[in-house]
């Protein structure tokens, strides 16, 4: 709550809530994003647009150090959140994918819990919340995912009984129910139908209110409708950053202007 | 063209349904010897088999009657030891041969393990004689359940590493980018997904256990009374079944196999457990 009157009260003057400086990864010897600069505003959509294979994904996974967790992989370059670089030494992923959530491309839930279990999965496991405490955070969780109405009456079932669209939610609403400041969500509706999709994207636009989002996404239409800036990447770099309707009306660079009428990717 | 036809169709038919019965009568060989061996133990032991047997202590020798309650009770402690010693440092170990695959220590441990699973038995026991029947000087239950311990090890390891394996990495994934340190992604969902596998292995490995004769000849021997002691020579199932079948008395051979009809049902009976378990984990 305290999160949303800031947002909206500083909505002329938004702070940065995320920043990246020449951030660089490996995977092995190849260098799949090379040294990119991008802040990203509280309470903005930040849409990563761009072929396949051009590091958008990478870059997302960079932001919560989710990228380290592969095998032989490295990251250079710092990332500041509010301020604080998340790569420093005395600094513990654990607690920065505390605050920086992910949503992944396939949903997955975890197979063994019910609904109202994957929900709690992170709440429960870091432990120091009572019954109660977790119940009203599912709820809660539930609700802003726009899940809770379809749910509500098989909160027992297994997760993986939902349909897809039913479970993606799902797992938006248990990256929600830690109450992180930002969601990364890496391509979130590739594998949903195009109701599901329009689900999604309008539950991200209520989300917006209380979270700050960075979504890769392949699907143009998709950035367009959904975020505020758009950053566009092409074979690891970043070609072009900025309002979302100046890079699709506007574009300054040609590459992007290429590609977002469809002349390659 | 419209007699070609019907021709083409009745020649398939015809292979398929030769595919068929030689699949049907190559299988029916395969299980043939199981049908075999238990109707023939049935046979001989159900004759033997009565209350006798499951509460008496052994008749001396000659003597009609007489039970193996004694040595029932024996590998039920053994294999219950055994387990306590095998499961937990098989399950770690499997665990981490799973999540660290590349590191020095767990190629080593894998290797070490691939090895242990291709030691005869009999070796395992005179191992177990070395080093726990000489120093403590006598046979005894400690000897028994390390030597059938070190047989179960590298099952529950080898089951536990192949599961962990088949659980998908976007659960790990998902754990973690919730914001939750590897170790409990590890044991509170990774370990979750695949519990009902791993306990079919465990369970296995108790059967393969309970079955197991050699390793035990020389390390916790047999005993015709109650074991008092764990210090103490223990009768087992087995070795029971062992000592009467090469004995000279007819009404031996009966115990031994009564013997053996208890100890194949057992382990038929676990090994469909666990069968039943991994089933119901599967929905």
């Amino acid at each position: 709550m305290s999160l949303k009157r800031k947002v909206r009260g500083k909505r002329i003057m938004k702070t940065t809530i995320l920043e990246a400086q020449h951030v660089s990864a490996w995977y092995g010897s190849h260098r799949a994003v090379q040294d990119i600069n991008v802040a990203v505003k509280t309470g903005d959509v930040l849409a990563l647009i761009g072929p396949s294979g051009c590091g958008k994904s990478t870059f997302l996974r960079c932001l919560n150090r989710m990228h380290e967790e592969i095998d032989s992989t490295r990251v250079e370059g710092r990332v500041f959140y509010k301020g604080e670089d998340i790569y420093a030494d005395n600094v513990d992923p654990v607690a920065v994918r505390s605050a920086i959530g992910m949503v992944f491309q396939k949903p997955n839930p975890f197979p063994t819990l019910t609904v109202a279990e994957n929900v709690a999965a992170g709440l429960r496991l870091r432990g120091g919340f009572s019954r109660a405490e977790i119940e009203s955070r599912v709820e809660t969780a539930l609700r802003r995912s726009a899940l809770w109405d379809e749910v509500k009456n098989k909160l027992r079932a297994p997760g993986t009984s939902l349909s897809g669209g039913q479970q993606q939610r799902l797992c938006i609403a248990r990256a929600l129910a830690v109450q992180p400041e930002i969601l990364l969500m890496d391509e979130p509706t590739s594998a949903l139908d195009p109701i599901s999709t329009g689900r999604i994207e309008e539950l991200m636009t209520e989300l917006k209110k209380s979270v700050t989002i960075v979504i890769v996404t392949h699907n143009m239409q998709q950035a367009a409708r959904i975020s505020d800036q758009t950053a566009f990447f092409l074979m690891g770099k970043l070609v072009e950053h900025g309002e979302t309707s100046q890079i699709f009306n506007a574009p300054a660079r040609e590459e992007t202007e290429n590609y977002i009428s469809g002349r390659f990717g | 063209m419209s007699e070609g036809l019907p021709r083409v169709q009745r020649r398939r038919h015809f292979k398929s349904v030769m595919a068929n019965a030689i699949i049907a009568i190559l299988a029916g060989f395969a299980i043939l010897p199981l049908i075999l061996v238990f109707s023939y133990i049935a046979r001989a032991g159900l004759p033997a088999l009565n209350l006798d047997f499951f509460y008496k202590l052994p008749a001396p020798a000659g003597e009609l009657g007489g039970g193996m309650a004694n040595a029932i009770a024996g590998s039920l402690l053994m294999v219950v030891m055994s387990g306590l010693m095998a499961i937990p440092p098989g399950l770690l170990c499997g665990l981490y041969v799973a999540e660290f695959p590349n590191q020095k220590l767990a190629l080593a441990l894998r290797f070490v393990i691939d090895l242990l699973t291709g030691v005869p038995s009999i070796v395992i026991g005179l191992f177990a004689y070395a080093v726990l029947v000489v120093p403590m000087g006598g046979f005894n239950a400690w000897a028994g359940s390390a030597a059938l311990a070190i047989i179960m090890l590298p099952v529950v390891s080898r089951t536990t590493e192949e599961i962990l394996r088949l659980i998908p990495g976007q659960l790990r994934e998902a754990g973690l980018a919730l914001g939750l340190p590897r170790w409990k992604v590890l044991l509170r969902l990774i370990i979750r997904a695949g519990r009902s596998a791993i306990a079919t292995g465990v369970f296995l490995a108790i059967a393969r256990a309970s079955g197991e004769t050699a390793p035990l000849l020389f390390t916790s021997f047999n005993n015709q009374y109650w074991t008092k002691s764990l210090s103490e020579p223990v009768a087992s199932l087995p070795v029971q079944i062992y000592t009467y079948a090469i004995s000279p008395y007819e009404e031996w051979h009966r115990l031994a196999w009564a013997g053996s009809l208890v100890l194949v049902s057992v382990v038929f009976a676990i090994n469909l457990l666990s069968r039943l378990l991994l089933k119901r984990g599967a929905k």
